[in-house]
């Protein structure tokens, strides 16, 4: 009666199981969970409380105004020539960013051999692993010399320079996420193309990349986002003159190293510039955010329907 | 020598096809006859899918595909350049097992291959929608409702609606490969109502698992086992009075 036997002992085990990491590990990982949701509420509440003594004390007309002169005499606290420099640089970005990303997604998921495709990814991939600094060092210390000698009005620090790099950081992930959307297109569904006799390049252009285009299109705003947060290469390589300009050759100053310039010692606590920097904070998590959210809305309406 | 006989669309010979290592297709010859059904039957891997695609070269897509013998499309060799394979695959055209529209309007499914090939004319598409709808028996259906995403449509009457599309380019040929084999008996039934009228104006080539299905429509069968072309008649004679025994094995449910 062997069967028996190990019949028993299994019962006899189940029933003398004790079942409480059963019932703690699920509250230990809602713990791990909630940590990071209150850190985001923790965060978005400082940056609300602090940005709102900065409102109080800051006109709105000047904040709207082409004037950021923090450490003035006579200060002002005009937000223009930043958004201006972060607009600038991250529509230069996505120039490069955009059109390569998008090349290269559409040759590695519908022409290069599985192959080929498998050695190329984690090297696009690797661009992406490289810490921003290094962006920022190369941009500085590379691509504005080469680019000065081309334009020879190129101020050391300028706009331009960085912006082609962040396009250049970005490029993986434009190209990484929109591949995952084509390849996400079930092949019978660009058979039914080809069987009508479309080449390839119709089938990619009038079958693949409509049926992508929610995955395509958040790619892209994904990038911006990430384009609008980018620090350390303009920090770097465009300096921070805080001047309102549209001329890419010169020095600007993004949000970002604003407040990277800012933390850096020169301002007081409790002075108007230091709340300018929660002011600048909040108004780049706006921006985020609704980025992030344009995305999700973009993936939900036009999500895949097939 | 070119083959004459308007009558006969394809003629086959000698073809053999491997993947990779593994051949799924063993000296093949076959006539098939303008403006009949001809079903082509037999168990799961037998190689009667990749037959089907092999005549519209979709095989190729398949990565490691190798043929060799030739396939005469009204007498020209199309795995020679004689035929591009994209003119090839507008004169023949083919209905997948699943429904494969694409996620686009009604109309603008219809219309896909003739835009692709150039017809620019509003009215003229609009013209080969509604015939190419017609012919498939979903014109009543959806006259309304053309800018509708076609993935509104019931599994049966997306079916219908890539047997349109692949109509509107006006083919020569339609290849079925188990156009029915996901959809509920209903709509299945439609759709044998419809083949009925097709040949009237195409050649038709299906592939079925359901053997009354090419009983019921097929004007000639064929028997594919292992790869080889076993038994090739008037579907009558191949459901009634087998030559191989193992034609009669299968068609009397003994195996498959």
């Amino acid at each position: 009666m062997k069967n028996n036997e190990i019949r028993d002992l299994i019962q006899h085990n189940i029933k003398n199981k004790s079942h409480f990491s059963d019932k703690a590990m699920p509250l230990f990982f809602l713990t791990m969970a909630l940590i990071s949701v209150l850190t985001t509420f923790g965060i978005v509440y400082t940056l609300v409380v602090d940005a709102f003594k900065f409102f109080a004390n800051v006109p709105l007309s000047e904040v709207f105004s082409t004037r950021l002169q923090p450490l003035s005499a006579n200060p002002s606290f005009g937000i223009l020539p930043l958004l201006n420099g972060t607009i600038l640089t991250t529509i230069i970005a996505m120039i490069v960013a955009v059109p390569v990303g998008m090349a290269a997604a559409i040759y590695l998921s519908q022409f290069a051999s599985k192959k080929l495709r498998k050695m190329l990814k984690p090297i696009l991939e690797i661009l992406a692993g490289i810490p921003t600094i290094v962006y920022g060092f190369f941009a500085y210390s590379v691509v504005t010399p080469i680019l000065m000698t081309l334009i020879p009005s190129l101020e050391p620090k300028n706009v331009l320079s960085p912006g082609l790099v962040m396009g250049i950081m970005i490029i993986p992930m434009v190209a990484s996420l929109s591949e995952d959307a084509m390849n996400a297109v079930p092949s019978i569904m660009k058979d039914g193309a080809t069987g009508l006799g479309s080449t390839k390049l119709e089938t990619t252009f009038k079958v693949v990349i409509p049926a992508a285009i929610s995955g395509i299109m958040s790619s892209i705003v994904l990038a911006i986002s990430r384009a609008i947060g980018e620090t350390m290469i303009v920090t770097i390589a465009s300096g921070s003159s805080k001047r309102f300009t549209f001329d890419i050759t010169q020095s600007m100053q993004t949000m970002t190293s604003y407040i990277v310039e800012f933390t850096s010692g020169d301002a007081g606590s409790g002075t108007v510039g230091y709340y300018s920097l929660y002011a600048v904070g909040l108004i780049l998590f706006i921006f985020t955010l609704t980025m992030n959210l344009i995305a999700q809305y973009i993936t939900k309406k036009y999500g895949e329907r097939y | 020598m070119k083959d004459n006989n308007m009558d006969i669309v394809y003629d086959v010979k000698g073809l053999n096809l491997w993947y990779g290592d593994n051949q799924a297709l063993k000296d093949i010859n076959m006539k098939i006859e303008k403006n009949k059904i001809t079903a082509i039957i037999g168990p799961s891997g037998c190689g009667k899918s990749t037959f089907v695609k092999t005549l519209n070269r979709m095989i190729e897509n398949v990565d490691g595909v190798r043929t060799s013998g030739e396939i005469l499309y009204y007498g020209d060799d199309i795995f020679t350049n004689k035929l591009k394979v994209e003119e090839l695959r507008t004169r023949v055209g083919m209905v997948f097992q699943k429904p494969n529209p694409f996620p686009k309007s009604i109309y603008e499914n219809v219309v896909y291959g003739p835009k692709i090939h150039g017809i620019k004319d509003k009215k003229l598409l609009m013209k080969i929608t509604e015939e190419s709808l017609r012919g498939a028996a979903l014109w009543d259906e959806v006259k309304d409702r053309l800018n509708e995403n076609a993935y509104s449509l019931s599994g049966g009457q997306q079916q219908r609606l890539c047997i349109a599309r692949s109509m509107a380019v006006n083919p020569e040929v339609i290849l079925m490969d188990e156009p029915t084999s996901a959809l509920d008996p209903v709509a299945t039934m439609k759709i044998e109502e419809l083949m009925e009228d097709l040949k009237k104006d195409y050649t038709v080539v299906i592939v079925t698992h359901n053997m009354q299905q090419a009983a019921r429509i097929s004007d000639k069968t064929a028997f594919f086992l292992n790869g080889e072309l076993i038994e090739f008649d008037v579907t009558s004679k191949i459901f009634g009075t087998p030559k191989d025994q193992r034609t009669e094995d299968y068609i009397t449910g003994r195996f498959g």
